[in-house]
């Protein structure tokens, strides 16, 4: 490896020696490309044509006035696909095409990254396998059909509680024995290095676009910006435009599930010890001896038991700070801003909102907060239904 | 080794002398439990093994196929952890004095505590520690520690490795190089990989240190064509592991089937 991948001692690469050729050959071909005047102008032209970018930076009144404060939302839910996800897989859907690579293989969780693996893996024509846990498959169908349409091969994964962390450890298997000819599309800003700088920097997209459209449209640049944490990426990719801006305070929003309190939960950053699990040093929710638990959340892209190194050391720092919220006060955010602005947010979003749900009375009516509105609520409108049934 | 235990170095002069490669099975510890566990492992003592190679069981192992994956979920549901799994090996040294060598994912020993599992695990018989998920790369994490607690290290080598690679792996290890015979995770094979003869050979000219070559094997005739290639041993795991699983109702045919099949490899490699 050409660098240590280390954000702070978080990252690195820990991972069996079959892996490692492999990823020296993509930390390689990203840094060969990633700036390659080709590549940038193909994925800029694409991005703008298949995925919809730029998104639009949007200022939601209504929910404004329930919060009692100014809030914008930075619209990724309006890509293609649903989510912030496809500025990844279209950046290393390319980087694979360009390395010359014939199958793609993703994990999946809520089904957001599947989608948009297998919507590219249709768009460059390759073979493309989606491993995602059976408890998954069962609670975002919707997706799974999707993915399906898009002519990928969905893998049910059995191991575990049959959620995220079963899907990598099982895409990591198949990675193993098809290292020569396989891409892994890695979905989230953890992993083994090159992946979280490969993925922070198709993110950045969302954070550069937020800053000058924050310039433009309202003068300044906001007091807060605020992202749901799983692995991290939606997070990473708008913050990562802000580090230097120590004026913004920059807050990520895990999954307190049932409550912290009950063990139940996915708030790594906040609950978690240090740890390593899936080739990166990061917390991690485990046991006293190092077991990693089974995580629980409402939404399913949040439902790991690791985070993203990079998190992990804007933590330590002290440059973000990471909070948790629980199912019951996510899906009152999901409501409110359905009825609000007659947008559905994503689950996974809807945390972020709800951490803006809980300032109510504590910030000033002139701060302005900007949130990564990461996707879209279609795909959980039926988990919806069934926690929260509509009265005729 | 500082505390008279046999040591790996032991063990393969006295099988180069007669010409013959290393026995090596793999078991979790604790599967299906602790005394069963310890049974099979006396079992396969007796059977003829050389050496053993252990795993504590993790919740996230993502070297290994369903074979050894069920293996660690069954001994984790009988209550098998770090503590119990250095007891039990206390107790197989106390049957035979056979060098160990541990087999981790290494999350178990960062929290415990790297220095203090190296030697504490020494102090309870263990040879070695190979960790799954550690690099050549991030060697010195784990060798400095662990060759001031008195252990052996072991690396593993893989058919992508490259000759590069391999020099480095070689200079870093003094107990033997695992070498993994296929891409691929571990779990039983119909036929042998053809990169195993080819690797083993490279490694042959590379280094003097001990080649041993596991994944995959499930023959007698698979470990004869390793060690007619020039292998100072073979590790053997999903193949009896799955013995285990087969006959989880019926301890004393899970016995005699893993002693047969142990004793069979150990007469294919014996000539």
């Amino acid at each position: 490896m050409k660098y240590k991948g280390r954000f702070g001692d978080y990252g690195g690469f820990y991972v069996p020696e079959v892996l490692m050729p492999v990823l020296e050959e993509l930390e390689q071909a990203f840094y060969r490309f990633y700036e390659d005047e080709h590549f940038v102008a193909e994925l800029a032209q694409l991005s703008k044509d298949y995925a919809g970018r730029p998104t639009p930076l949007y200022y939601a009144t209504r929910f404004s006035e329930h919060v009692g404060f100014k809030v914008y939302l930075k619209r990724e839910d309006l890509l293609h696909g649903g989510a912030h996800k496809v500025n990844n897989t279209l950046g290393q859907g390319l980087l694979a095409k360009y390395m010359g690579k014939t199958r793609l293989i993703a994990e999946t969780g809520a089904g957001q990254h599947g989608l948009a693996t297998a919507m590219i893996g249709a768009l460059f024509g390759m073979e493309t396998k989606i491993f995602m846990g059976v408890t998954d498959i069962e609670r975002q169908s919707v997706n799974v059909h999707k993915m399906k349409l898009c002519g990928a091969e969905v893998i049910p994964v059995e191991g575990g509680t049959g959620t995220l962390k079963d899907a990598i450890n099982e895409a990591l298997r198949y990675w193993t024995a098809h290292v020569t000819d396989t891409f892994y599309l890695f979905g989230s800003t953890c992993g083994p290095h090159p992946y979280p700088t490969v993925v922070k920097h198709f993110q950045t997209c969302i954070g550069e676009e937020t800053r000058q459209q924050c310039l433009e449209q309202i003068g300044r640049l906001p007091s807060m910006i605020v992202a749901c944490v799983g692995g991290g990426s939606n997070a990473i990719g708008i913050f990562s435009a802000f580090l230097d801006d120590k004026d913004v305070k920059l807050i990520g929003v895990e999954a307190g599930g049932r409550s912290l309190a009950s063990g139940k939960h996915a708030a790594t950053l906040v609950a978690g010890r240090v740890g390593i699990l899936h080739g990166a040093k990061s917390y991690l929710l485990q046991d006293d001896e190092g077991q990693v638990y089974e995580t629980e959340s409402v939404s399913a892209g949040l439902d790991y038991p690791a985070v993203g190194p990079e998190h992990c050391l804007l933590k330590d720092t002290g440059r973000a700070e990471y909070v948790a919220a629980e199912d019951a006060e996510v899906l009152d955010a999901f409501e409110l801003l359905s009825k609000s602005e007659g947008i559905l947010p994503a689950l996974e979003s809807a945390h972020a909102l709800a951490f803006l749900c809980d300032q109510k009375g504590k910030l000033s009516s002139d701060t302005i907060v900007v949130v990564s509105l990461s996707g879209r609520g279609d795909k959980d409108v039926s988990i919806v239904e069934k926690r929260r049934p509509l009265e005729d | 080794m500082s505390n008279g235990m046999k040591t790996y170095k032991q063990v393969f002069s006295e099988l180069s002398d007669l010409n013959r490669a290393a026995l090596i099975p793999f078991f979790v510890i604790g599967d299906p439990d602790f005394d069963t566990s310890l049974a099979i492992i006396k079992t396969a003592i007796d059977a003829g093994a050389d050496i053993l190679e252990l795993g504590i069981p993790f919740s996230d192992p993502i070297a290994d196929g369903p074979t050894i994956q069920k293996a660690d979920i069954r001994a984790r549901n009988s209550g098998m952890n770090v503590q119990k799994a250095m007891e039990l090996i206390r107790k197989v040294k106390d049957y035979k004095d056979i060098p160990i060598g541990l087999l981790m994912y290494y999350n178990l020993i960062y929290q415990y505590g790297t220095e203090k599992f190296f030697a504490d695990f020494h102090e309870a018989g263990v040879n070695s520690v190979l960790v799954a998920d550690l690099s050549i790369d991030d060697a010195d994490e784990i060798a400095t520690p662990a060759t001031s607690a008195g252990l052996d290290t072991v690396f593993m080598v893989t058919p992508n490795t490259n000759p590069e690679r391999m020099k480095t792996i070689a200079s870093k290890t003094t107990g033997f190089i695992y070498t993994v015979s296929l891409l691929g995770v571990t779990g039983s094979r119909e036929k042998l990989s053809d990169a195993v003869e080819g690797l083993v050979g490279k490694l042959k000219k590379l280094t003097s240190v001990p080649i041993c070559v596991g994944f995959g094997i499930s023959k007698p005739e698979h470990a004869a064509a390793i060690a007619s290639a020039g292998a100072d041993g073979v590790i053997i795991g999903s193949k009896i592991v799955g013995l285990i699983e087969k006959n989880l109702d019926n301890r004393g045919k899970m016995l005699s089937e893993i002693s047969t099949f142990l004793g069979g490899v150990k007469s294919a490699i014996e000539n």
